[in-house]
């Protein structure tokens, strides 16, 4: 057996057994990505409704920040949150550093602008096409926003995507607020990071593959989404 | 039976009084330091179909959106039966020249502005069944409205605003993308929502279009009102010179 194929070998079969330690790890990341995900949604939805259903000074600084914070570096992000939650941080008191909460914010963070800035676009071009039919029939703001971001709903799931995929993937945020403890902390791309240099192939390469699977049925999806939002009649 | 109080209050003639007369009042509208509408008066009683015509450019959509409360004029007034504290948003409505599909069902791009309105429950159903039947877009009801036809989008917003029985109906150049058939239906619901106690005010390119619908003609022509006549006397002897010139097509712009 060379070098290359072992531990493809039992990798697969981690995958394929259900490795304890494996699953372990793979549950902990979705666990924390999908936390970052709901509070990217419930946060940035409404904020990226409100900026683009607005006219007000500063709209567009507010929108080039969000965008350039799109392309924050996660480890970046992840000294933030550090400091933030660090002992001698503002949120120190609550010793969160070291735990999956502490990554959740950290994922948040990375999440939050890429849904706050497509969920802006998505509706100014929606609230500009609604707007004039929308005042006419009678809606108050708050039935407007909620009727462009559910007409909006496949470009606005597209954005969930993009921000679990950014958050699901990264590597430099979650191994400073969470630390890679064992049995704790320690998610996907840390593990691999981790397994890699001890030399330990095989577990690397395992969740290198789940990664690559949940990766490739997220972008699945997307295109799928966009199908159906094309043959609907739509954006 | 709808016994919420809600359902209740939408009922529409017994309890509010009537808008009319509408009273346009030297409404003048300045966008980007551009006139589009200088001056404009005129009074207008409940009955019948108003039209609004003029050559592209003279402010026609301009005049229904500010009549209908969507602009705001930068000087002069709409008074509405003689109440200047009274805007009656709720008996009006409006359908655009391109129409807005939201992205559901036929039945429930209805059922929505029903909603809007505060029209709920049982009432909500019979009224939105009832106004698709009259529009003849029974066979739809359950499509998706963004797969409909121009003709038949046009048709879905015509009865969308119907359904939530304005007293005033703002028309704004609704069959300009539709071939004949398509037109002839448009005009077929027009008259019968007129019918049923609803004022029109429609503005139009088709001047065979005015000639069988309308009762009375509102020429513009570069944002001011040049007449206000019945139909027949507008094309029978025109008062201006803009008039004749555009009735022979020679008016330009």
């Amino acid at each position: 057996m060379n070098e290359v194929a072992f531990p493809f070998a039992s990798s697969l079969r981690l995958i394929i057994e259900l490795d304890s330690n494996l699953i372990e790890i793979v549950l902990l990341s979705l666990r924390v990505s999908l936390s970052a995900l709901l509070i990217g949604a419930v946060v940035g939805f409404p904020i990226g409704a409100l900026v683009g259903t607005s006219q007000f000074p500063g709209r567009t600084l507010v929108i080039a920040i969000a965008n350039a914070l799109m392309g924050l570096p996660p480890v970046v992000a992840g000294l933030l949150v550090y400091m933030l939650l660090s002992r001698a941080g503002p949120l120190g008191q609550y010793g969160i550093l070291y735990t999956p909460t502490a990554m959740v914010i950290a994922q948040s963070l990375l999440i939050l602008p890429i849904i706050v800035a497509l969920t802006d676009q998505t509706i100014s071009d929606l609230h500009d096409q609604y707007q004039d039919q929308l005042e006419s029939l009678g809606a108050n703001r708050v039935r407007i926003i909620f009727t462009l971001l559910w007409d909006a709903r496949f470009s606005l799931l597209t954005a969930l995507l993009a921000g679990f995929g950014r958050a699901s993937a990264e590597v430099g945020a979650v191994i400073i607020v969470g630390g890679n403890i064992n049995h704790a902390t320690r998610l996907m791309t840390t593990t691999i990071a981790l397994e890699t240099k001890k030399g330990n192939l095989d577990l690397a390469l395992g969740l290198g593959l789940v990664l690559i699977a949940i990766i490739i049925a997220i972008n699945g999806l997307a295109i799928f989404l966009r199908r159906i939002a094309k043959n609907t009649g739509g954006y | 039976m709808n016994t919420s109080p809600r359902g209740a209050d939408t009922q529409r003639p017994f309890i509010i009084k009537d808008i009319f007369p509408m009273s346009v009042e030297n409404l003048t509208f300045v966008s980007e330091g551009k006139e589009i509408l200088r001056g404009i008066t005129f009074h207008l009683d409940s009955n019948g179909r108003t039209f609004i015509v003029g050559p592209n450019g003279a402010g026609k959509s301009f005049l229904l959106r500010l009549c209908h409360g969507l602009l705001q004029p930068t000087e002069g007034k709409i008074v509405w039966a003689n109440d200047s504290s009274n805007w009656p948003r709720n008996q009006q409505a409006m359908v655009f020249q391109q129409p807005m599909m939201l992205r559901r069902s036929v039945l429930a791009n209805i059922q929505y502005a029903l909603s809007v309105r505060g029209v709920h429950g049982s009432e909500q159903r019979q009224r939105a069944r009832s106004v698709i039947e009259n529009t003849g877009l029974s066979q739809l009801a359950h499509k998706n409205a963004r797969m409909l036809s121009i003709g038949e989008q046009q048709r879905l917003a015509l009865a969308r605003a119907w359904v939530v029985r304005p007293r005033i109906l703002f028309l704004d150049e609704p069959t300009a993308h539709l071939d004949p058939s398509a037109t002839r239906m448009l005009e077929e619901i027009i008259v019968r929502i007129t019918e049923s106690d609803t004022k029109i005010i429609m503005s139009s390119h088709d001047m065979s279009q005015v000639r069988r619908l309308s009762d009375d003609v509102l020429f513009l022509h570069l944002g001011r009102l040049m007449e206000h006549v019945p139909t027949k006397q507008f094309f029978s002897q025109p008062q201006t010179r803009e008039g004749q010139m555009f009735i022979a097509g020679d008016l330009l712009w």
